[in-house]
């Protein structure tokens, strides 16, 4: 695996060119990963397609349990450790980390909503006369902030910080900036998870 | 590192974003009932005029990475394209019909082309000097 040099943070311009730092290459989109997302979407396909409870149920709450977790994970446990990190182990877990989350996050997200609302279809929870009408709407405005967080602000610098991590000298500081944006949005997303999670059980408890 | 002044692409878009999404969400609350669409179209309305408004903002903009901007959306672009169509078939499926269909689909639209702009201009607005070329 080729290495690339990566200048330490020019915050203070210094006399001494700063010594480089070593990153591993990597793959903006991990091209072995998108078989995996493949097999996800025919299984979505399959699900909604044959309208039966369980793969929807499946899929919905697989999809929706991971979903939870990692931004729950991401946001309130890994992000604070992250902000701590020497910028070299934060490039190297960046470097690492986020090409693998530009196929996780709309897999897990794509399989959760579109199995959750074929099962509000079939269930009824997504009819304006079903009792538990006003959940499910509730949920739909968690979703919502979420989905308006996350693609404007999150994959955006997801994207950005791959790119710069790219570049033969990427700019430490631009990294910097960018994984403070996806860390504070990943912070917001866990507490909304936090929401999700007291709409989704009340939802299955009835 | 110089910031330099550039039209607030990323805030313009998350509004417009919402304005899609709270559309959508008071179109689906409805269902199945017969549901008014003049707030879905008034937010729809709002939304495309912000799209317009970012792209103009955007397109003035001197001493910008355009090759980096133009990279990186196309391939966003077909990204949610796909994306765009796939939830354009559930509709479909779903049998919506007439303005709410309309509704529906010109928001995916606007969906499918705003969020490749924000990708595209958080990319560019970071990449080095070698990369920009005046407008």
């Amino acid at each position: 695996m080729a290495d690339t040099a990566i200048s330490a943070p020019a915050v203070h311009p210094e006399p001494a060119q700063p010594a480089p730092l070593e990153r591993p290459d990597f793959e903006i989109v991990p091209r072995r990963g998108l078989v995996l997302v493949a097999v996800a979407a025919v299984l979505l396909i399959v699900a909604i397609a044959s309208n039966k409870l369980w793969p929807l149920m499946f899929l919905h709450v697989a999809g929706g349990a991971a979903w939870t977790v990692i931004d729950l994970f991401l946001g309130l446990v890994l992000g604070p450790i992250i902000g701590r990190m020497s910028i070299p182990a934060r490039v190297e877990f960046t470097t690492r980390l986020m090409p693998k989350m530009v196929l996780i996050m709309p897999t897990v997200v794509t399989l959760t909503l579109a199995a959750g609302w074929q099962l509000g279809l079939k269930l009824g929870t997504v009819f304006s006369f079903h009792p538990l009408h006003p959940w499910v709407v509730a949920s739909y405005i968690v979703v919502g902030v979420m989905a308006v967080l996350a693609l404007g602000l999150l994959e955006p610098a997801n994207i950005a910080v791959l790119i710069e991590l790219k570049k033969p000298r990427p700019n430490p500081e631009v990294i910097e900036r960018l994984m403070r944006r996806f860390i504070y949005c990943a912070g917001v997303l866990g507490a909304m998870q936090i929401a999700t999670l007291v709409i989704m059980t009340k939802l299955a408890s009835g | 590192m110089n910031e330099r002044p550039l039209p607030p692409v990323t805030q313009l878009g998350m509004v417009s974003l919402a304005l899609i999404v709270a559309g959508g969400i008071y179109l689906s609350a409805h269902l199945p009932r017969h549901v008014p669409l003049g707030p879905a179209i008034a937010l729809l309305a709002a939304s495309a005029v912000l799209l317009a408004a970012n792209m103009v903002a955007l397109s003035r903009v001197r001493d910008f990475a355009w090759d980096r901007f133009v990279e990186v959306g196309k391939w966003s672009l077909l990204a949610y394209a796909v994306i765009a169509g796939m939830i354009e078939y559930a509709f479909l499926r779903d049998h919506i019909r007439g303005g709410a269909l309309v509704v529906l689909t010109l928001s995916l639209v606007v969906f499918a082309v705003h969020v490749p702009i924000l990708v595209g201009f958080t990319v560019a607005r970071y990449a080095g000097t070698d990369d920009r070329v005046a407008a």
